[in-house]
């Protein structure tokens, strides 16, 4: 088996030396050329397109996540609540929820003649990332100057929070009649995205949405990229390997941390924007504790810190989650002569699928390359002493 | 010439500590120390176990707030400052046990160094204009620099932290709180572990500090050989207070520093 290893590792490495300097590029280049041509082999409304445009939509939130937990450290269990403030900045600014006010900016014909607040979708995503970056923010400066699990606490409090606000909303009232959320009823009727020259989106076709999603999905992967190998990258990293140190070299501690947190917010705040128009409603119901638990799942299986390993993960909990378990194998169980559909143990599916990969391989799919060292290190160093420890005994006797 | 640059501003040279206090709970971990360090000087901090010398590097530093008393950069009150922006005013350190980031490589730990003297923020960072490639580049050339100025071989600059011998982790660490471009570096217990040869070229490279770099430089140390080989002064400290003060050989024959270390005579 190690002997397998070692072959292999002999392989890629070899592989790698062969390899131009430039085949990263356009190994980059290739995988977004298949992702703008993919949903041409599929039918424009198929189930595989809706599992599809929620996986790349998990993606965006995981690469979120994974900037406040993988990078910086932070172990976020409220994540939901950016998610919620998403999909609310699109209820406020993209629907006739706000029915007294009139305005409208670069929007369909027809939503241009509704009462409310009609702005286009590419400003409600930029509003939607500026919100969550604003309350995370403001959430963050308080608990921020925390430690370790008391971080997952307060965060944990916070998404269950805004869990009950939006659920309550519907009795808070703005003036005019008027609530600030629509509680369980949902705020519903929302606007579709709709740009000049392309048209309205429509549920009928879901190319374009597909094709809206990648694009966020591809802004938020260039902006992991560029902010791993930066100045504030390795600010992140410090402070998550040792605080004392890291604050001793001039790095200051809640700003940086403040930073990570609120861009995390800011990508899950865009993707719940997103989720908001492609589901048609904003409704409390769907910001529940175990959502923010599901996207960890992704970052962890991903393989903490690692860019690729959250979009990864996220791809796949999202394929598993909304086609595998429902369209393709919900039926299994009955074809076995028992009496339950696969979407009814879900939950245990991927608590299975988490115990499994923790077993087999903790450092997730696609380990960050400094984790990856790190851990072979490690496993070295665990070698030596195990074949030191019975030469020691071996010497005492 | 060099190839490090000596600190910018002469007014952060000389690091003054006033009546300092530090409490935990009912344990006085310090009680009422002064401290002078005159500029490009070498001033030793000695003491048994728990006399309070990491304590008092912790308050200069910013990690700790003393409970009483003030401490002075120059002109400047830093009290109450925090550790990083003490940092940027012109203090660095390096710890007892080593503390690097593991996970790093030995340049970027060096660049870390550097993070308060580097200006590029999040959106410099995302869009990477002309200067901040610039920043960059000028921040790895110097990494490498300082580590070769403190004597890292080249060839394991790109190696993680963790992965370092002990000797080169020691010179990391001293390169990386060089890479803030102090006026004043405090040293906690440098030699520790090292052989009395080892021990002797950190001596060496600690006047270099001082007449290179221009640095002043204050130090935590066990090694008496070293103590009164590069100190021009020795602050002595005992249960938290300042027992005696002076030059090496004023303090060494201190019937109050020898009762500390060896146990009153009855």
């Amino acid at each position: 088996m190690n002997e397998l290893r070692a072959q292999l590792r002999e392989w890629r490495e070899a592989a790698r030396k062969r390899l131009p300097p430039w085949w990263s590029r356009a190994l980059a280049g290739l995988l977004i050329a298949i992702g703008i041509v993919l949903p041409f082999f599929f039918p424009p409304s198929s189930g595989f397109m809706n599992a599809t445009i929620i996986a790349v939509a998990y993606a965006v939130m995981s690469l979120g996540l994974n900037v406040v937990v993988g990078f910086a450290g932070l172990l976020d269990l409220g994540y939901v609540a950016f998610y919620a403030l998403g999909a609310y900045s699109l209820g406020w600014f993209g629907s006739g929820f706000f029915f007294r006010a009139h305005v409208h900016v670069l929007v369909s014909p027809v939503a241009s003649t509704l009462p409310g607040v009609h702005l286009n979708f590419i400003l409600v995503l930029i509003g939607a990332a500026i919100i969550c970056a604003v309350a995370g923010t403001l959430i963050g400066l308080p608990t921020l100057r925390l430690r370790g699990d008391y971080i997952a606490i307060v965060t944990l409090a916070f998404g269950e929070i805004i869990g009950t606000v939006a659920v309550n909303g519907q009795s808070v009232h703005v003036g005019g009649g008027m609530t600030l959320t629509a509680g369980n009823l949902g705020i519903s009727a929302v606007d579709s995205p709709y740009f000049p020259g392309i048209g309205l989106f429509t549920l009928l076709n879901l190319r374009p949405w597909y094709w809206l999603i990648f694009a966020v999905l591809l802004v938020v992967l260039f902006v992991n990229l560029r902010l791993r190998e930066s100045r504030l990258g390795r600010a992140w990293i410090a402070l998550r390997e040792d605080e004392v140190a890291a604050v001793s070299m001039g790095i200051p501690l809640v700003k940086t941390k403040l930073l990570a947190y609120s861009i995390g917010a800011a990508f899950g705040g865009m993707s719940g924007a997103f989720f908001g128009t492609y589901y048609t409603e904003v409704n409390a119901g769907q910001f529940q504790f175990g959502f923010s638990i599901f996207i960890l799942a992704m970052v962890i299986i991903g393989g903490l810190g690692s860019i690729w390993g959250a979009v990864i993960g996220g791809l796949a909990l999202g394929y598993i989650n909304n086609y595998l378990i429902p369209d393709v194998l919900n039926d299994l169980p009955g074809k076995f002569g028992l009496n339950f559909q696969l979407t009814q143990v879900e939950f245990g599916i991927f608590g299975f699928l988490l115990v499994i990969v923790m077993v087999l391989r903790p450092q997730g799919l696609f380990p960050e390359r400094r984790r990856r060292l790190e851990l072979t290190a490690e496993i070295a160093a665990g070698d030596a002493q195990l074949v030191e420890v019975p030469g020691t005994a071996g010497g005492g006797t | 010439m060099s190839p490090v640059k000596a600190p910018a501003s002469p007014a952060v040279a000389v690091l003054r500590a006033e009546h300092v206090t530090k409490e935990f709970g009912g344990l006085v971990a310090v009680n009422d120390v002064s401290l002078q360090v005159p500029r490009h000087s070498i001033v030793s901090l000695i003491g048994p176990n728990g006399a309070g010398k990491t304590t008092l590097f912790n308050m200069l530093t910013g990690l700790y707030r003393p409970t009483r008393g003030r401490i002075l950069l120059g002109e400047r009150d830093i009290t109450r400052a925090r550790p990083d922006v003490i940092t940027g005013y012109g203090i660095a350190r390096t710890f007892q046990n080593i503390r690097l980031f593991g996970a790093m490589t030995a340049v970027e730990n060096v660049m870390i160094g550097q993070h308060a003297r580097m200006r590029a923020g999040l959106f410099g960072s995302i869009f990477r204009p002309p200067w901040v490639r610039r920043e960059e580049r000028e921040t790895r050339a110097r990494a490498r620099e300082l580590l070769a100025y403190v004597g890292v071989r080249e060839t394991v600059c790109d190696q993680l932290a963790s992965q370092l011998s002990y000797g080169d982790q020691r010179r990391v660490e001293v390169a990386r709180a060089l890479a803030s471009e102090p006026g004043v570096l405090l040293l906690d217990e440098p030699t520790a572990g090292m052989n009395p040869r080892e021990s002797q070229a950190l001596t060496e490279f600690m006047r270099r500090l001082r007449d290179e770099l221009k640095l002043t430089i204050l130090l935590i140390e066990h090694d008496m050989k070293v103590v009164m080989g590069v100190s021009e002064r020795v602050t002595v400290l005992d249960l938290g207070g300042k027992i005696a003060e002076g030059e090496p050989a004023e303090v060494r024959t201190d019937p109050r520093v020898i009762a500390a270390y060896l146990g009153k005579q009855e």
